[in-house]
């Protein structure tokens, strides 16, 4: 370490995050004078090659942006274009698309929460250092995994980059007796979600607060998971289609990523916002499943949620409500007369939003009359939360200038962690880089 | 993953890889090519590799044999390598996996749970070009033979 205003720490790899880049912290005179998110991941250009391809091939091709988040992309993409086509799900076809969508998230969620997340909390390395002394716990966090991989083992045909889900519904509905040995999997879940729930909540939190605007979907009368329509803790409220009005993205030159931020700068006149399971609870709070809601207020939760690190609670509170939601959906299912709703392509333009494990996944396609693709728009929740982030940290590194060079780079890699970034498909992370001049 | 049933598995095959990542379609092109050549008792899966996945995969099979595409500096693309859990040791030392939450995470972890197979047989390619795009480079493609011959090697044995 060299003076404490003027030094550089270097950390090569940030871990336990999905995907590659670079965050860089200049400190000078001792204060915390930027903090960037350097994506430099090369794009993918997912947008551009969808141009051209057929009206129906974009949940399959959009699924491959994120090997954690499929479902939401095939979701988003399967809205948009039946919002252009005119057509909606309903009944047993619209339950299946949200019992898979609760798989990913039960998934994901357990996956970050005891893969990713918890071992800062305990203090180790990863998760193979705490499964050494927390097998038990370990074990849990498996069990919930498994349970979200056979939702989508089942409805998806395979739990990465389903291979069941087109445009209108499925290739194939399940029958009601095929669904009953997942039943009797969540219902064996739902203890261990509950004691996860438990379990994070008795974890010890910094005290902090982000000040961000939120931003979430709203589905009434229930949790928003795989439809609804937008609302921020502004007051704003928004059908998908209205989204790029209120949603301005911007190119930054540190990034690879575009940088989202509220039109008109929104409620706090910055323009940024931050979407995910902070948003989604804080906004939609009231609207959990009974046993969901139930364990966040033992959590001792409240309706609102704004400090990042207790994000690892929220998560596990919305493996309960999946549970429970999956559980709700398979008890009153009937198989449908047909797998799948005819969609038949006319010219138009269509726009579809979800609530993907880390945030609001919007999609917009504009389609031609023979059903080729013209145009196709992807705002990931990553890119979304960026400048919430880079400013969330700027405010975490400045309140600890006064820890040694290792501990301020272990915080702020915890601190990165809250948001469950998902650099894949904001494009990739990360390398951490402390400048103090 | 394309999850195998626990029922009665001799092995399992898991090819690790991303098709749409050039070379690191190695494993799961191996899979696809074997996957008429192989008796029922074996299971032929393919994986990102995420640890989780893979535990599940192997857990209590009584020999898992994993094909990856691995990053080596320097690279000789197309070069073999064939490892035997604890004999060397697998370790961040050595050659890793191209994915984030790599094999030496899945293997760290199956250990700490006690969710091992039997035996553990890594088939490891080094790789050219993992960049996006699908296709194999030349290097890798002409061992493909090779390395699925040496898979049906190991499960004979």
């Amino acid at each position: 370490m060299t003076h404490r205003h003027h030094r550089t720490l270097v950390a090569r790899a940030l871990a336990r995050v999905e995907g590659e880049g670079a965050m860089y912290v200049l400190v000078s005179g001792g204060r915390v004078a930027e903090v960037r998110l350097d994506i430099y991941e090369p794009p993918r250009f997912f947008e551009a090659f969808l141009r051209g391809r057929a009206f129906t091939e974009p949940p399959d091709i959009t699924a491959r942006v994120c090997g954690i988040c499929p479902v939401a992309y095939q979701t988003s993409a399967c809205q948009a274009i039946e919002d252009a086509c005119g057509v909606e799900l309903d009944g047993p076809l619209a339950d299946l698309r949200r019992l898979l969508y609760c798989g990913e998230w039960i998934s994901s969620h357990a996956l970050h929460i005891y893969m990713l997340h918890a071992p800062d909390f305990l203090g180790y390395p990863g998760v193979v250092e705490m499964a050494a002394e927390h097998r038990e716990v370990v074990e849990r966090g498996l069990a919930l995994r498994s349970a979200g991989n056979a939702i989508m083992q089942l409805l998806g045909g395979r739990s990465i980059h389903p291979v069941n889900v087109r445009v209108g519904g499925f290739y194939r509905a399940p029958s009601p007796s095929e669904l009953a040995p997942l039943a009797r999997q969540l219902r064996g879940a739902l203890p261990l979600a509950i004691d996860t729930v438990r379990w994070v909540g008795g974890l010890d939190f910094p005290d902090f607060t982000c000040p961000h605007e939120l931003l979430a979907l709203a589905d009434p009368g229930r949790y928003p998971i795989e439809r609804g329509t937008l609302a921020t803790s502004g007051d704003l409220a928004f059908t998908a289609a209205e989204f790029e009005q209120h949603v301005v993205e911007e190119q930054v030159p540190h990034s690879t990523a575009l940088h989202a931020r509220l039109a008109g700068n929104g409620l706090n006149g910055n323009g940024r916002y931050l979407t995910g399971p902070l948003a989604r609870y804080t906004l939609n709070s009231g609207s959990l499943p009974p046993v969901a809601a139930q364990a966040a207020a033992e959590a001792g939760l409240g309706p609102q949620c704004r400090n990042p690190f207790r994000s690892i609670i929220v998560r596990a509170v919305e493996i309960v409500c999946a549970i429970e939601e999956a559980l709700r959906l398979i008890e009153g299912y009937r198989r449908p007369a047909r797998p799948a709703v005819a969609v038949t392509a006319r010219a138009a333009t269509g726009y579809g939003a979800s609530e993907a494990p880390r945030g609001v996944l919007y999609h917009r396609y504009a389609i031609d009359a023979d059903g080729t693709i013209a145009s196709a728009r992807i705002v990931p929740p990553t890119s979304q939360n960026q400048r919430a982030i880079e400013d969330d940290l700027r405010r975490f590194v400045a309140d600890r200038l006064d820890f040694d060079d290792e501990r301020l780079t272990h915080a702020c890699e915890q601190a990165i962690r809250n948001y469950d970034p998902c650099i894949s498909c904001a494009t990739h992370f990360l390398d951490l880089r402390i400048d103090r001049r | 993953m394309t999850a195998p049933s626990a029922v009665a598995r001799r092995a399992v095959v898991i090819g690790v890889g991303n098709e749409f990542r050039r070379d690191d379609a190695a494993g799961p092109t191996v899979v696809a090519r074997l996957a008429r050549q192989v008796p029922a008792s074996v299971t032929m899966a393919v994986s990102d590799g995420e640890p989780t996945r893979m535990i599940e995969a192997w857990a209590g099979v009584p020999l898992a044999i994993v094909v990856d595409a691995v990053r080596a500096e320097p690279a000789v693309p197309g070069r073999l390598h064939r490892l035997v859990l604890d004999h060397p040791p697998i370790g961040p030392g050595g050659a890793v996996s191209s994915h984030g939450l790599g094999l030496d995470e899945a293997i760290g972890l199956g250990r700490a749970l006690d969710r091992m197979p039997g035996r553990l047989i890594v088939h490891a390619v080094e790789a050219g070009d993992l960049t996006q795009g699908t296709g194999l480079t030349p290097a890798v493609a002409a061992v493909i033979g090779t390395l699925a011959a040496a898979v049906l090697c190991d499960l004979r044995s």
